[in-house]
């Protein structure tokens, strides 16, 4: 969480509050601020929990008290990288998720200059008809498109999912872009066409360098956005080695062992981290990215 | 491609109308060119899927069998189907329910969040951690904390005095819908708190003094500064939060798979299980498509929230 402390949002919106008093703080404030935030980490809290409980701890409530755990064991996670597919899964998410990152930032990043500089004949259309694919949501394509990756002999391999991710990503990092690439003055794009640079030299030598933070805010939350995804890799992947970490918990954890919690809950643990740590580095480019996508 | 392979360079360099030049520098053919990779994903694999599952909805096609055209038979077949109705029940029941709390809590979240607070950016980061937490894996830890047998919420209760059984949390139809609705407020509550909170910045602190110089109670300064202000956000945060509340599907398959009795089957979760598991491919793109006037309804109505936006600037 280091990276927080760097945060350097002017704090302007103190306005009034000096008005109020401690007490009234507390009740007003504090008090159902901690009560949310407690609610908000308390399955966290449960899911490391029980990663790190011993069974006989999990299933004995009265001997022990549950929510605390008298010699934590590493059994779970250990079991998790060394006895089943784990780190294969965490590898397929990881190379899937980059993959479809980086096709959709290349696209991304050729289309919004594209609406936003070249301002060819309907750009604005186009631009429309961008944030619409936004709104599309894979439960309605995901029956169509796995006759569609059959048919191409796509199914049950990464590169139809590297391929499908972008969908969700391109028009979510176009919109992005698009309001990072206005921001930036057209009398250096003039200077560079007047020294006879073509399109191709402006965008990747003066566009991009000065798109850097953006280009980082559109790639985390993509990232984050891929392996969160669900259904489509539920219905391209099939066999076990091929599947990304959530479908793999979902579908190879579950089974009738009342003993299943510590490796279930140790899956979903270790499946979060990679995601939260990166977050916790780029939170500033992650939360400009989510609300830069909506106030656009 | 085949104008590139007929000009020449050669003949691109002593007449500057040549089809080489005008591809490479006219406005029109750069931007075709810039667009091309991003059209072509959007194209191939979701325009295109989009016109097919409303033709798939059309026939009997099932899977490793390619099918006839029925016409509406798909539908006329789900049209007497209670289960469907009883999906399409849950669903708007489920978006109604967890879209209101949401909204509800997520700007009071990002009420107190927009207050003086020691370690703000830090307390923000945290807040938005359940949004970055893959929602298969939360959910998953939702199903935990939801088991009939080993609940820390009926241990606690039991303990506290207040019960003398364990609550059957995904196993009665009525506390199952509870519990999916509660892990998707849970789950989207940061995300509309901190995009509300985006909002609430831009807004002016001296709007606030200047009401309240003038008398302005805090209710009044939420009422006619803060809420009109916020109006356009919430339209767009609002929209995407129904949608993707409306079509969920994940939340549901990793706590309940649609049980118990179908009581948390969503049309999401149905299309899955009818397309895909019974084979079905048919009848479940006939019901993904049925998700599409509620869709469409749920756009205009942001659609004409932007427009009173446009209307108050004037």
């Amino acid at each position: 969480m280091a990276a927080t402390t760097t945060a350097h949002t002017p704090d302007d919106s103190e306005g009034m509050a000096y008005l109020d008093t401690l007490p009234k703080r507390v009740v007003t404030v504090y008090l159902p601020l901690f009560v949310i935030l407690v609610v908000l980490l308390f399955p966290f809290y449960w899911m490391a929990l029980t990663a790190i409980k011993p069974d006989d701890q999990l299933i004995d409530m009265e001997t022990y008290n549950p929510f605390w755990v008298v010699s934590p064991t590493l059994k779970h996670i250990t079991k998790l990288l060394f006895q089943t597919n784990y780190p294969l899964w965490l590898w397929n998410t990881m190379m899937i998720s980059v993959a479809a990152t980086v096709l959709s930032l290349f696209a991304s990043v050729l289309a919004a200059y594209a609406i936003v500089r070249i301002r060819y004949k309907g750009a604005v259309a186009v631009g429309a008809a961008i944030f619409l694919a936004y709104l599309v949501p894979p439960s309605i394509l995901f029956i169509p498109l796995a006759t569609i990756i059959q048919a191409y002999g796509l199914y049950d391999s990464p590169f139809a999912l590297v391929l499908v991710y972008p969908t969700i990503l391109i028009p979510f990092s176009t919109w992005l872009l698009m309001g990072y690439f206005k921001t930036i003055p057209y009398e250096l794009e003039e200077c560079a066409l007047i020294d006879g640079a073509s399109r191709w030299q402006i965008l990747v030598k003066i566009i991009l360098p000065l798109a850097v933070p953006g280009l980082i805010s559109a790639g985390i939350f993509s990232l984050t956005l891929c392996w969160n995804e669900f259904i489509y890799a539920l219905t391209f992947l099939s066999s076990t080695q091929n599947k990304t970490v959530p479908v793999a918990v979902v579908s190879e954890f579950v089974d009738g062992d009342i003993y299943r919690w510590g490796s279930l809950m140790a899956g979903a643990l270790v499946g979060s981290l990679p995601l939260v740590i990166l977050y916790s580095f780029f939170v500033e480019h992650y939360v400009s990215a989510m609300t830069g996508a909506v106030k656009e | 491609m085949a104008d590139i392979a007929l000009a020449r360079p050669a003949a691109a360099a002593s007449t500057t109308g040549s089809a080489w030049s005008r591809l490479r520098t006219s406005r029109g053919w750069l931007g075709f060119w810039f667009m091309l990779p991003a059209a072509a994903i959007l194209l191939l694999f979701l325009a295109y899927p989009l016109a097919k599952g409303i033709w798939l909805s059309l026939t009997d096609t099932r899977i490793g069998r390619g099918g006839n055209f029925v016409g509406i038979e798909n539908y006329e077949w789900l049209w007497d189907d209670s289960v469907f109705w009883l999906s399409v029940f849950n669903t708007l029941v489920y978006t109604g329910f967890a879209s209101v709390a949401k909204f509800g809590i997520g700007l009071y979240l990002a009420l107190l969040l927009n207050k003086r607070l020691p370690f703000k950016a830090l307390i923000r980061s945290i807040v938005l951690i359940p949004f970055v937490v893959p929602t298969v894996l939360s959910a998953l830890a939702f199903w935990w904390i939801f088991d009939s047998q080993f609940s820390i919420i009926s241990w606690s209760l039991r303990h506290l005095g207040l019960l003398d059984h364990n609550i059957d949390f995904l196993g009665d139809p009525t506390m199952a819908r509870i519990c999916v609705t509660f892990a998707n407020i849970w789950r989207g509550v940061p995300f509309i708190a901190i995009t509300l909170l985006a909002g609430l910045q831009t807004v002016s602190p001296s709007l606030y003094e200047a009401a309240t110089i003038d008398g302005a109670t805090p209710w009044q300064n939420f009422r006619h500064i803060t809420l009109p202000l916020l109006t356009p956000i919430i339209a767009v945060v609002m929209t995407f939060s129904v949608l993707f509340t409306f079509t969920d599907f994940q939340l549901i398959w990793a706590m309940t798979r649609g049980g118990p009795v179908n009581a948390t089957h969503l049309m999401a979760t149905l299309s899955y299980q009818r397309g895909i598991l019974s084979g079905n491919l048919g009848e479940g793109a006939a019901i993904a498509t049925a998700m599409v006037p509620f869709l469409i309804f749920a756009i205009g109505i942001s659609w004409f929230g932007l427009q009173n936006r446009k209307w108050q600037t004037g």
